[in-house]
């Protein structure tokens, strides 16, 4: 199995404003959000960050895909640094999450060409890779919408597809059916798994157990900005169920904090 | 890397040109707006000074003397003159502005006063009492007659010497030409109002195109591709920048049509410039434009939102503002070559110059390259903003 991804001590503090430091009924003004974070994935592999909300994983895939800057540590994403080669990561990754937002006023036409050529998409390819992905989605029948006017469902259907323009070898998704309707989360899961048939590998943050346990091959179960375990779907549940074997690692967690 | 700056810039056209809404608001509205507005003020002026001219006046005289009266027959047609004396009551009449009289009361025995009164012996002169109405047009246009008419006469009596009477001119009394004189007019007012439309043309457009984007989450989108920060920031301010001069080329428009109807002398002013002056012009226009584009972005960037981009735009518009009254209390451009060191400042004194004709290379290079260089050190600034997440995503 080839390593195409390698995360190394990873670290993010973040600043706490005065109210926020009230909500959290503490005075230190920094939070840890990821803690010494290491991990890795292969090629063509399903990877899954499960933990619940707040425990680093947005931040964690926000640094692999180079928004934010690590305080210390690195992740070499097929042989590029986030902190020396920013640039060189993000061409070489599709990164989704609800954050990226699309504009409003332009066409899925329009935007496809535009990220394609921000990508540096050959013309003829930009064509070609445009009628595939637009009618595997069903976009093609409102290539000529303005964003605004699209369907929820279709809008994130077109963040997706605009996530892939460049065809990247690494994708990484922010809980990728977070807020999708059945239909368009199944459509999403199933094109996961087209691409992982394809040879690509996908990083996912998810809360959702049955979501890990149909789509991941390898998952690391991350609490409190730690990676608690990391393994196979099997070597973690380790003969219970995916959702059974996280709560038994929080509690003994939880149980030697206290 | 030069693809990646005109992909910006295409996508900001296709925003811009494509949304006719914003179109017509930022390029054509200021235009027209400044023209039917400067226009309809110009005509009500207008209307204003010439109201009142077709009603007829009657003005009541008492103790007319025979040395006045030929004057008051050349009092405007409409003028009705009466020899009736009158009384207090008739003078509270006239507090009625639909009452159009005038009603003058000359000193008994006026002429043989005028003739004994010397100045020398500190007496007061004789006073000739004229009421009106300065509400109702038609009165106050006579009143203003009538005392032109009178003044006249005192100065025909007592007249020692005249100044400039017009009466002889074998050469023009000013000697200054009609072009200089042009100059000097357009040298106080042009480069105020140019800065004035330029700045309001990327106040329509930059915040929504930074702080904008940043609200509406879109900016991200454009951090993950992998373009450089700054391809995207430098895309950014010469796009906005080309469409903010637009906006301002329409107000210019608008103000240069608008001119003759609201200053009806301004068609006589001379407004010759030649090719290079224009050129210059346009260089350092568009060197300003660059600059408040910069600016204005940088403080987009740094808000939260428009809303906020637009509070914090505004001491900074004042600044510029400023900037552009000084040319209206100084006697031509800078001699001092540091002056053209300063943003703003820099391409006040340029357009002051080629106004007024001693347009120099000197400053005009120094003011275009400070420009440029501010620029490189804005789209440096910006170029770390976008790298910044505590001014990217911070809320």
């Amino acid at each position: 199995m080839e390593e195409i991804l390698r995360v190394d001590e990873l670290c993010k503090t973040f600043t706490l404003s005065r109210k926020q430091q009230k909500i959290e009924r503490t005075s230190t003004r920094r939070k840890t959000a990821v803690d010494h974070l290491s991990f890795n994935a292969f090629r063509g592999e399903i990877f899954g960050l499960l933990g619940p909300n707040g425990a680093g994983k947005t931040t964690t895939l926000r640094m692999l895909s180079t928004l934010i800057r690590p305080d210390s540590g690195d992740a070499i994403l097929d042989g590029s640094s986030v902190v020396a080669n920013p640039e060189e990561v993000r061409s070489k990754i599709g990164f989704l999450t609800s954050e990226l937002k699309l504009e409003d006023f332009f066409t899925p036409n329009y935007l496809f060409d535009f990220f394609s050529r921000l990508h540096g998409v050959d013309d003829a390819v930009i064509a070609d890779r445009k009628q595939r992905m637009f009618s595997r989605f069903g976009i093609d029948r409102f290539a000529e919408v303005k964003v605004a006017n699209l369907s929820t469902g279709m809008k994130q259907k077109l963040s997706l597809v605009i996530s892939l323009v460049h065809d990247p070898e690494i994708i990484i998704f922010d809980e990728p059916t977070n807020g999708l309707d059945v239909l368009t989360a199944r459509t999403v899961t199933d094109y996961l798994q087209e691409l992982r048939a394809e040879g690509k590998t996908i990083i996912l943050s998810t809360h959702i157990f049955s979501l890990v346990e149909r789509l991941c091959d390898r998952v690391g179960i991350i609490i409190d900005g730690r990676m608690a375990t990391c393994g196979t779907l099997s070597e973690v549940s380790d003969g219970l169920s995916i959702e059974d074997r996280f709560f038994e690692i929080y509690k003994s967690l939880k149980d030697n904090e206290a | 890397m030069k693809s990646n700056v005109l992909t910006i810039i295409k996508k900001e056209f296709a925003r811009f040109f494509g949304d006719r809404q914003l179109l017509f608001t930022t390029v054509i509205m200021p235009g027209l707006l400044i023209y039917l507005i400067y226009s309809f003020m110009g005509t009500g002026i207008e209307s204003m000074v010439t109201e009142g001219a077709e009603e007829m006046v009657t003005v009541r005289v008492e103790n007319l003397p025979t040395t006045i009266a030929p004057l008051l027959g050349e009092l405007d047609p409409n003028t009705v003159v009466v020899e009736q004396p009158f009384v207090e009551q008739d003078i509270y009449l006239l507090e009625d502005k639909d009452i159009d009289n005038v009603l003058v009361r000359f000193p008994i025995g006026f002429d043989s006063l005028l003739a004994t009164y010397d100045p020398s012996e500190g007496l007061p002169a004789p006073n000739i009492e004229i009421y009106y109405n300065s509400t109702n047009n038609a009165s106050s246009r006579v009143f203003n007659e009538l005392t032109e008419a009178l003044t006249a006469f005192e100065d025909g009596i007592s007249n020692r010497f005249d100044i400039n009477r017009s009466d002889c001119p074998t050469f023009s009394y000013d000697q200054a030409s009609d072009e200089s004189i042009g100059a000097m007019v357009w040298s106080k007012i042009l480069p105020m109002l140019i800065m004035m439309m330029l700045f309001s043309g990327v106040m329509a457009i930059a915040p929504s195109a930074i702080a904008g984007e940043k609200e509406r989450g879109t900016i991200a989108t454009l951090l993950v591709t992998p373009m450089r920060r700054n391809e995207l920031a430098m895309g950014k301010i010469v796009s906005l920048s080309c469409i903010a001069l637009l906006s301002g080329i329409s107000s210019f428009i608008g103000i240069a049509l608008s001119l003759p109807n609201m200053v009806p002398d301004a068609g006589t002013l001379s407004f010759h410039y030649t090719a290079s002056d224009y050129l210059v012009l346009l260089l350092v226009i568009f060197a300003s434009v660059l600059i408040m584009a910069s600016a204005v972005s940088l403080l987009s960037a740094l808000a939260k939102d428009v809303k906020n981009a637009g509070t914090m735009i505004t001491p900074f518009m004042l600044i510029v503002m400023l900037a552009g009254l000084l040319p209206m209390f100084q006697n031509g451009a800078s001699d001092n070559l540091a002056v053209y060191l300063i943003p703003f400042y820099n391409s006040m004194e340029v357009m002051v110059a080629v106004f007024l004709h001693e347009m120099q290379w000197g400053p005009v290079l120094i003011t275009l390259g400070a420009n440029v260089v501010y620029t490189g050190v804005a789209v440096w600034g910006l170029t770390r903003m976008f790298n910044s997440e505590k001014v990217m995503f911070s809320r």
